[in-house]
């Protein structure tokens, strides 16, 4: 399966807000509202803001990289012009934001929020820095692996998408409830981004390539897809 | 070969939240309804950490958030440019997007939330939930009137009740999302 269950205790916030019943299947209505989805526009979005590293003072601390690739649906047709929204921790694995009690230093030269529209061929491209490792209360001795969260929507609001990205080879995916929580393991790794030694740019930043892929929507003719 | 959901967890608030979010349509548009109410969990305790998201399926046609319209915002998360140490991007003065039919609302600490939109053309308002401890959102309709329909239609009288809104005042509505529990709402898969 390629979706988490509501469920999954190893996650402990899940128990008090996990729903008891399944979700009740729709049947299938052409004129159902969740089949069309809002539209961004460049005005809706700056192209500075596809660059984390910059619009502060400095240059924040940590390892330049860049994170590109492509919004596709179940098809494999890329999803052109539509929103991508990421936000991170710093290298040193602190978020920007007050609930974040992590002692580890904030940077004011990082925020770690930034967004962009996908082109014609439904690429996205991001400047950042490799956000850390963090601690979180979930268990004793808790890290989550090093992570992007990703936000896409797609054509219709039933492709909706709010996930994570991870770096190859972090040796915290197999303590991590959030990421184990994904039952079919070929499926979790589609959450881990590829080097790529091509989008690395010479003596500036390293390059990460990752794919993601929406959901059928209803409308679609059948697809094999879980 | 779909990409997994994973939970949007608890650190969202600097980066998806925008100025206005909540707002589909501005105060004193002509029979603009406004819906709220609580995100609780299976405790009964509310989710201060919930992003809702509505969208009525309805793109523009309405106003200065109506997409394509001139309008007032000139462009959403613009941010206020001056990209102060700390605060970045993240400040307030971003614009609206996604045209009339989008909202998205963060909850506040007492699990609370609300919209303001347009009167909608269906009985319903779809609603996204997304929260730390949802590996991946819930999906539901907001139902403003009980009216002949098919999903209405195929719930016993308690589950239809949990997509009713309470009429609370002029051309205002609650409406409260129970993750768990008791009176859960009804939660629906495309
Ligand atoms: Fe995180």
């Amino acid at each position: 399966m390629t979706q988490p269950p509501y469920l999954y205790p190893g996650y402990a916030s899940t128990v008090l807000r996990a729903p008891s019943h399944a979700p009740l299947p729709m049947k299938d209505d052409p004129e159902a509202a969740e089949l069309t989805g809002p539209v961004f526009g460049h005005e809706d979005v700056n192209p500075l803001d596809a660059d984390l590293t910059t619009g502060h003072a400095g240059e924040p601390l940590g390892e330049r990289i860049i994170v590109t690739g492509r919004i596709l649906d179940s098809s494999g047709r890329p999803v052109p012009r539509t929103l991508v929204e990421i936000w991170q921790a710093n290298a040193a694995g602190r978020y920007a934001h007050p609930v974040d009690r992590h002692p580890a230093p904030l940077d004011p030269n990082f925020t770690g929020a930034g967004r962009c529209l996908t082109d014609d061929e439904g690429r996205y491209r991001f400047v950042t820095i490799k956000p850390g490792a963090y601690p979180w209360r979930n268990h004793p001795n808790a890290w989550r692996p090093a992570h992007i969260h990703f936000s896409v929507f797609g054509t219709a609001f039933t492709q909706r998408l709010v996930t994570q990205m991870y770096f190859p080879g972090d040796p915290l995916f197999a303590f991590d409830p959030i990421f184990q929580s994904v039952p079919d393991p070929a499926a979790r790794e589609r959450l881990v981004s590829a080097f790529d030694l091509d989008v690395t740019e010479p003596e500036w930043a390293l390059g990460y390539r990752w794919d993601v892929v929406l959901g059928r929507t209803p409308v679609e003719s059948t697809q094999e897809d879980a | 070969m779909t990409t997994p959901s994973q939970t949007v967890g608890p650190f969202f608030g600097f980066a998806l939240p925008y100025e206005g979010g909540w707002e589909l349509v501005p105060e004193g548009h002509p029979g603009a309804v406004t819906i709220t109410g609580r995100v609780l969990d299976g405790a009964g305790e509310p989710v201060p950490d919930a992003l809702l998201e509505l969208w009525t399926g309805e793109p523009g046609g309405f106003g200065p958030r109506g997409s394509g319209s001139a309008g007032s915002g000139g462009g959403a998360f613009r941010g206020d440019g001056s990209g102060s140490a700390g605060s970045g991007r993240n400040g307030s003065g971003r614009g609206e997007f996604g045209g009339g039919g989008f909202g998205r609302c963060a909850t506040e600490p007492d699990g609370s939330y609300r919209f303001r939109v347009s009167p909608p053309a269906r009985p319903y308002l779809p609603l996204l939930v997304f929260a730390r401890g949802l590996l991946k959102p819930v999906r539901t309709r907001v139902y403003l009137a009980d009216v002949p329909d098919p999903l209405l239609g195929s719930l016993e009288p308690d589950r239809r009740a949990t997509l009713l809104a309470r009429a609370d005042g002029k051309d205002a509505y609650r409406f409260d999302v129970r993750l768990q529990g008791e009176r859960e709402t009804v939660f629906l898969d495309f």
